[in-house]
């Protein structure tokens, strides 16, 4: 393969440049991938632009195949990874330039569960759609979700579980934030290869979602629903 | 010297598991967020009764309560240096009720998956898998466990990881994976690629299969995967017991017994030699699936459309045999710009 011309990106056109980072992201080449946004920032392309356009947008086509059982998590990890390496560069320079937020997400496994691989791909997912994402890690109790809650004042509770036993405990802390009126702070979405939407409806979560992909499509829906009501 | 399970696959023709670990343990009051493998010292008496509930219920072999007994995993629990005590434990355990069984009964010796993803995508190096998978392996074979029982993997880098582990241990084993993502494990191996996969290793397993995934019909359509290549190696069917449903502060699983003992049925004639079930699956179900066995005939390998009508219909649409699906493709711009 690699005897094949090699693309030059600084010789591509925006648009060209653009489907070729498509492709990279779906191969998971980082290198190329930062090359790219340097290039592009150079061009004068403000970073809101090359976020939404180029890597959300690459990262979309990686979430659809995904979804579509075309791409499996080794690809998507990788596939993750180098939109890491352009949202590295990104990061600072789209709080210079105020862009727009689309979201913010607090995630965690719950408590008992060590399980990180599926929680981890919707975090990285869900950057992917230019949400920021703030990661708890595994083994989360009630005390360590309220905290974040309140510190980070996310539009998103994400938890997630992959033991029939440690699952329950969602409803756990999804009680707790009833509790303390807090419930309606926040979108609380589960996921986890046990869970079903049965069980999301009847713990009290707004809802289940089946994979990363699907995680991305139910916040975005939730979140534009959350912003209309506020502004009505 | 042969071991007890291939003793067992000379005489039997099909070999009749136990059913659920977790499940179980949670019915006898173990709390949300625990490591079930703490009970094998706070609660062995506790632990025996889950072997002797299978046993009674007529399984030929039974599953330790060592799941989560790697260091990785119990970890957590602050127990990764107690990895050796709680699996050695465990294993005795499973050996008093198996020799009390009064017929002959296998302790096997379950080994779940690290939790972590390994190189080159992840973080865990193959050395250090091995190093984990050995010594749980040491600590059930100290035990008195017969045969050592990988289940659940995904990566089959991990799967490679723990034969390895095993044969430095000199003990025979079976490994099974869980196939839950569109017919597929969730790193994306298909059943085909997972018999290529046994097949290829320097100490191939004595038993290969699938347990747990998504229930009763995509298990057996992996199974029909398995055995459609014609291998001689035998094929373990452990499925889940329906799909899990949150009822009154507790998962209830949707699989009744009649539906399970329809399922080890099927499972016998999709060709599979070990057959269990694994979440949802109580002593309840393995008693129906016992008395399925003993006494209904062998029947013909059934189709997919046998099995969705019998047992519900499938997941996905694709069956993760990776043939008529149209292999993983992408319209693309043109080159890949490197290997």
């Amino acid at each position: 393969m690699s005897d094949e011309d090699d693309i030059i990106l600084s010789e591509l056109d925006d648009d060209e440049l653009v489907q070729q980072m498509f492709d990279d992201l779906y191969d998971g080449l980082k290198e190329e991938i930062e090359e790219s946004v340097h290039i592009l920032l150079d061009r004068g392309w403000v970073p809101y632009r090359i976020l939404t356009e180029a890597l959300v947008g690459g990262m979309k086509i990686v979430g659809d195949d995904f979804r579509d059982g075309i791409l499996f998590v080794p690809e998507v990890l990788l596939a993750a990874n180098a939109m890491k390496g352009g949202m590295f560069i990104l990061k600072p320079l789209l709080a210079e330039t105020g862009a727009p937020r689309v979201g913010k997400m607090v995630i965690g496994t719950v408590k008992g569960d060590i399980h990180d691989i599926g929680k981890n791909l919707v975090g990285m997912m869900m950057e992917g759609a230019g949400f920021e994402v703030v990661d708890l890690g595994i083994n989360n109790d009630v005390d360590k979700y309220l905290g974040a809650l309140e510190s980070e004042k996310p539009d998103i509770l994400g938890m997630s579980a992959l033991l029939t036993t440690t699952m329950p405990y969602m409803k756990v802390v999804i009680d707790t934030l009833i509790e303390k009126g807090m419930r309606e702070d926040y979108i609380v979405l589960v996921g986890g290869a046990p869970l079903n939407e049965e069980f999301g409806r009847a713990i009290g979560a707004d809802a289940y979602c089946r994979d990363a992909a699907v995680a991305v499509e139910t916040a975005k829906t939730w979140v534009a629903r959350k912003h209309n009501r506020m502004s009505a | 010297m042969t071991d007890a399970l291939s003793a067992m696959l000379a005489t039997h023709d099909v070999i009749l598991a136990d059913g659920a670990t977790g499940t179980n343990l949670f019915n006898m009051g173990l709390m949300s967020g625990d490591a079930p493998e703490m009970w094998n010292v706070e609660h062995p008496k506790k632990i025996t009764a889950l072997y002797k509930g299978a046993v009674d219920a007529g399984s030929d072999l039974f599953l330790t309560n060592t799941f989560g007994g790697n260091a990785s995993r119990l970890k957590l629990h602050d127990a990764h240096r107690r990895v050796r005590e709680l699996n050695r434990v465990s294993a005795e355990l499973g050996r008093e009720v198996a020799d009390r069984a009064g017929r002959k009964v296998i302790v096997a010796a379950s080994v779940g998956p690290t939790g972590e993803i390994m190189e080159p995508v992840g973080a865990l190096s193959h050395a250090l898998a091995v190093e984990m998978f050995h010594e749980q392996a040491e600590a059930l074979k100290e035990g008195g466990a017969d045969v050592l029982w990988l289940e659940t993997i995904s990566a089959p880098e991990e799967y490679r990881a723990a034969a390895e582990a095993f044969a430095l241990a000199h003990m025979p084993w079976v490994g099974t994976m869980s196939f839950d993502t569109a017919g597929r494990t969730m790193m994306g191996v298909t059943s085909s690629a997972m018999t290529q996969m046994v097949e290829d290793l320097p100490n191939p397993p004595l038993a290969y299969g699938a347990n747990c995934g998504v229930g009763a019909s995509d298990l057996l359509r992996t199974v029909l995967g398995f055995t459609a290549q014609g291998g001689t190696r035998p094929v373990v069917a452990k499925g889940n017991a329906g799909i899990p449903k949150y009822v009154e502060g507790h998962i209830h699983y949707d699989g009744t017994p009649e539906l399970m003992a329809e399922y080890a049925v099927m499972a016998r004639n999709c060709g599979a030699r070990v057959i269990g079930g694994c979440c949802g699956t109580t002593p309840e179900h393995l008693r129906h699936m016992r008395d399925a066995l003993d006494s209904r005939p062998r029947g013909d390998r059934p189709d997919l459309e046998e099995i969705a009508a019998r047992l519900g219909g499938f997941s996905s649409a694709a069956d993760g045999t990776g043939d008529g699906e149209g292999a993983p493709t992408r319209e693309r711009r043109g080159r890949r710009r490197r290997d």
